[in-house]
């Protein structure tokens, strides 16, 4: 337990421990905490795949608001330049999801 | 190299700029034997043909009030610029639409700062909302000001003139990967507000995304916007404007033209010739000397309509 440091703990602690042991520790962080940019009316990437338990941030990095909505799974505010929208996936699955001002804009977060 | 004036690339991209980047402040509209013709607002020797018989009526269009980016630091102050080259004009039109984004984050202050700014024209005004209107959480501000006497999501019409105008609400319940959305309901409720309507009394639809698809990689269209159409077929003039995509653009098919005004808040790069359909950032002067300077024809007895594209500077 004393290779885990305070970040990593309580994120997931199984997902920790395990990746303690099995893999260098940047590459755990690297999957609990995802990035995806929205440039250009395009979300980059525009198909992500995470661990159960990791937690995506959307930064909106255009002049124009968008928002981050996938049908009865979660819904962001109305984003404006540089602002941000976080979401923890728990549960393994595909999450589909768009801007509902500008609907031609989608993604995908793939928990597996 | 092609035998034009302008024998370097450069000239050419900069007039294709040029194309793309008009921010007009309005089109004049005037109807006139029942076929609505438009005018370039802010040349006020155009506007003076405006005295001619008929009903005018003026159009603007995403005036986003509150937006502040590099395209356009202070869209309030160019729609207040707009609003008073309209009060500037000779014959004094009898009314105005505008086809939405009045705003752009749907906050109290900037509804009202608009309509501080829009007022000052005295004249009547009638709204549809544009997607930029409807983001407050409670999606209750443009309603509580344009939504008295509107059915469902705010559309409604009314006649003036021996006109029938229609308002239109397409930018609600969007779905993923579509285009805008007039819904079931709504479409129901215009073919029955169209039933027993003379064939021969001019139609005015006017929504905020375009009714027809004009570039869906970018969502400029609208979905059941055909279903829309259909119900307006058998009528002789038929005219249907729109907003949102901050230029110019018409077409005609049959008895139906389709035009979208110019912006007053910012331009948008012409479909497919940009990265995004983003605020495109010109020079401040290059911005200001567009503003106004389209002005659109319906000569009264050409099928065709003529666009006539002339900048007041420069």
């Amino acid at each position: 337990m004393k290779t885990l440091n305070r970040r990593d703990f309580g994120v997931d602690l199984g997902l920790a421990l395990a990746a303690a042991v099995l893999l260098p520790a940047t590459t755990a962080r690297a999957d609990d905490n995802m990035e995806v940019h929205i440039d250009n009316f395009v979300f980059q990437p525009a198909e992500l795949k995470i661990k159960p338990g990791s937690t995506v941030t959307w930064t909106n990095r255009d002049d124009i608001p968008h928002t981050v909505v996938s049908a009865g799974k979660f819904r962001s505010k109305t984003l404006d330049t540089d602002d941000k929208f976080s979401f923890t996936f728990t549960n393994a699955g595909d999450y589909k999801y768009f801007c509902s001002l500008h609907p031609h804009m989608t993604g995908m977060i793939k928990v597996e | 190299m092609s035998g034009h004036n302008h024998g370097d690339d450069g000239v050419s991209r900069r007039k294709v700029l040029e194309c793309m980047t008009w921010a007009g402040t309005g089109v004049l509209w005037t109807i006139t034997g029942g076929v609505p013709r438009s005018l370039g607002i802010i040349d006020s020797a155009q506007a003076a043909t405006a005295a001619a018989p008929g009903m005018t009526f003026l159009q603007i269009s995403d005036s986003h009030v509150g937006f502040d980016k590099p395209a356009n630091p202070n869209a309030l102050g160019t729609l207040e610029e707009a609003i008073n080259k309209i009060n500037a004009m000779p014959a004094k039109p009898s009314f105005m639409i505008h086809t939405g984004d009045i705003t752009h984050l749907s906050k109290a202050a900037e509804f009202d700062n608009a309509d501080r700014i829009i007022s000052q024209s005295k004249l009547d005004v009638h709204y549809v909302p544009g997607e930029h209107d409807f983001l407050d959480e409670e999606v209750k501000f443009y309603r509580e000001r344009y939504g008295r006497g509107t059915k469902g999501q705010g559309w409604y019409s009314f006649d003036a003139g021996g006109v029938h105008f229609i308002g239109l609400v397409n930018v609600v319940d969007l779905k993923a990967g579509g285009l805008g959305n007039l819904g079931a309901e709504q479409l129901a409720w215009l073919e029955d507000d169209l039933r027993g309507k003379s064939k021969s009394m001019p139609i005015v639809l006017f929504a905020h995304i375009p009714l027809w698809t004009v570039y869906p990689e970018w969502g400029w269209g609208t979905e059941d916007g055909g279903r829309a159409l259909e119900y307006v077929k058998g009528f002789g003039s038929v005219t249907v404007l729109n907003g949102h995509i901050h230029q110019v653009m018409q077409k005609v098919e049959g008895n139906v033209t389709f035009h979208t005004a110019r912006s007053t808040a910012f331009p948008q790069p012409a479909p497919g010739a940009a990265p995004s359909p983003g605020p495109m950032k010109v020079e401040d002067a290059k911005l200001r000397a567009m503003l106004g300077v389209a002005s659109v024809n319906f000569k009264q007895n050409e099928q065709r309509l003529a666009i006539i594209d002339t900048p007041l500077q420069g």
